[in-house]
């Protein structure tokens, strides 16, 4: 009954809030409930055994991502009422894609047809004498390190890209060296000259 | 917690999890309130004060009356400010602090949830943290709050990153993420702690963990805010930084949410580095005493290095803190992730 009463409240909060990231009038409070949205996700990764999916999803989406969102819409100064002022326009367009989609999803689901044996799989994800995230490992790090490893590739090139992007140099910055700071000498930063009275440093 | 419904029905199974709640909570809070007053008697004597010595014997009753104070006082939201998050804020960085001691084990089978993803969840949850301090800093709209919650948030980020990567060493050495079981790997004297793992001789893993338990002590302070990096309530430059429109229990609650995290960042360097409950040494006169005075012991010990980091050390600048996150510490852990991902292999192959 716990979990059960647990999904309910979770999977509500998650609908709930992501309804409100659509209809929210402030942008910050839109990415706050975001915020909350994957949240319950995390929740309802947890209440199906998942827990390591659920802290990744916390870390990687709550912790870095949504942050970054959050940063951005403060300092910019967006006003959602003019961005919305002509969206119901779209209304029929909007309407038509989510239909389609909804159709897509519901042929998947009757379509859907299982192997035999695949229900067996389902009840037990993980080994009996192995821990859910060992399990993981193993898939990830054995079956399909090849595809893991690509995917990590991917990801190296679009950050090099990115950076190949907004680098640029720019002259006449002056730069802290701290190598060269601490290898200062007495030598070579003092120089005590004698000077005469009344003629001062020519 | 779900144990305790399934074996003692639905009644009494959540009356027990929740004693066992505040109970935990409790404690917290009545040793925060002397780590408090212990923190400002070791700022005073490194500056030749007395610190607080009025409110009760020695000043011990200080931070009660402190409590008192803010209580008592009223509760300010600025005109233009967002009302629900303005008030939100310092609850979330206080809930956050108190959740995150959920897995942390404080002697044999003392904890509240046995996760077997505990590294993790410590690491989400703190990762968390800085919610409280960017929604106080906007929610204020004022220009110096906001401020220091951009600089706190980027700061926050970034040491996240590195403590990230010391926290794979330990779980790599362990094999484990529960923290009991990083605890237990600890036992049997000293020298079995990880920071000097003479468990994993003749290969030279204390090479490997010491710099690391450096990188986390200095990211710990960054992640805390604590001096030297207390850029984001930098008093000098922005007042008081998040923190400049609130007063009363909001304040409050940001300060004790805050010190929490420092006494969990010392809790976790004694759980990940320095045998957690274990006695320095496995025999008479040391395992007389309780797992949870030992455990209790290195966190105060650790408490009071912040503390006197706070007193001996200058304020970073902003572009030096984030060369030493991005620069130095992060290149430096993930090499000793890949090394230490390398000796694990080759130990337990050879």
């Amino acid at each position: 009954m716990l979990p059960a009463a647990a999904f309910y409240i979770l999977a509500a909060s998650a609908v709930i809030s992501a309804f409100m990231v659509v209809t929210a009038r402030n942008p910050v409070r839109a990415v706050l409930f975001l915020i909350v949205t994957f949240f319950s996700a995390a929740g309802l990764f947890v209440l199906l055994g998942a827990e390591f999916l659920a802290m990744i999803l916390v870390i990687v989406y709550v912790g870095a991502v949504a942050v970054l969102f959050l940063f951005v819409v403060m300092m910019l100064d967006i006003d959602f009422a003019t961005l919305k002022a002509g969206s119901t326009g779209y209304l029929p367009l909007g309407g038509l894609i989510a239909l389609v989609l909804a159709a897509q999803l519901a042929l998947v689901g009757l379509a859907w047809v299982s192997a035999d044996g695949a229900a067996l799989q389902f009840q037990a994800p993980t080994p009996e004498d192995t821990h859910n995230i060992a399990a993981l490992g193993a898939l990830i790090y054995d079956r399909y390190v090849l595809f893991f490893q690509l995917a990590g590739l991917v990801l190296l090139v679009a950050m090099m890209g990115a950076i190949v992007l907004t680098l640029r140099h720019r002259d006449g910055v002056k730069r802290q060296d701290m190598h060269r700071q601490v290898n200062r000498t007495r030598a070579e930063a003092v120089d005590v000259i004698d000077v005469k009275r009344g003629e001062g440093i020519g | 917690m779900y144990e305790f419904v399934t074996q003692h029905g639905p009644v009494w199974g959540t009356v027990m999890a929740i004693g066992q709640i505040m109970a935990f909570v409790i404690v917290l809070l009545l040793s925060l309130a002397f780590l408090l007053l212990m923190d400002r008697k070791v700022w005073a004597a490194v500056q030749m004060r007395k610190g607080p010595n009025t409110v009760g014997a020695f000043g011990l009753l200080q931070s009660f009356a402190d409590f008192i104070k803010f209580v008592l006082k009223e509760i300010i939201v600025p005109a233009g400010a967002d009302r629900p998050l303005f008030l939100l804020a310092p609850l979330l960085t206080f809930v956050f602090a108190f959740v995150t001691w959920a897995v942390i084990p404080v002697a044999p089978g003392w904890v509240i949830s046995d996760l077997n993803v505990g590294i993790l969840y410590v690491f989400a949850i703190s990762s968390l943290g800085v919610y409280g301090i960017i929604i106080g800093g906007w929610a204020s709209n004022s220009k110096y709050p906001f401020l220091g919650s951009l600089r706190s948030a980027a700061q926050m980020v970034s040491y996240e990153v590195s403590i990230g990567f010391v926290l794979v060493t330990v779980l790599l050495m362990v094999g484990s993420m529960n923290l009991s079981a990083v605890v237990e790997a600890q036992a049997g004297g000293f020298w079995n702690w990880h920071v000097l793992s003479a468990g994993m001789l003749p290969w030279p893993a204390f090479l490997i963990t010491i710099p690391m338990f450096v990188i986390f002590f200095i990211s710990a302070l960054a992640e805390t805010n604590r001096p030297p990096f207390d850029l984001p309530e930098a008093e000098s430059e922005l007042v008081a930084g998040y923190q400049v429109e609130y007063s009363s229990t909001p304040y409050l609650l940001f300060m004790i949410g805050e010190y929490l995290n420092i006494v969990l960042m010392c809790a976790l360097m004694t759980v990940l580095f320095f045998g957690g409950w274990h006695a320095p040494f496995d025999f008479a006169p040391f395992t007389w005493i309780h797992p949870v005075f030992w455990f209790a012991i290195k966190v105060v010990f650790f408490f009071f290095m912040f503390a006197m980091v706070k007193a001996l050390v200058p304020r970073y600048r902003y572009d030096q803190l984030m060369r030493l996150g991005w620069k130095i510490f992060l290149p430096t852990s993930l090499a000793a992730v890949a090394v230490m991902g390398g000796i694990v292999v080759y130990s337990n192959a050879g």
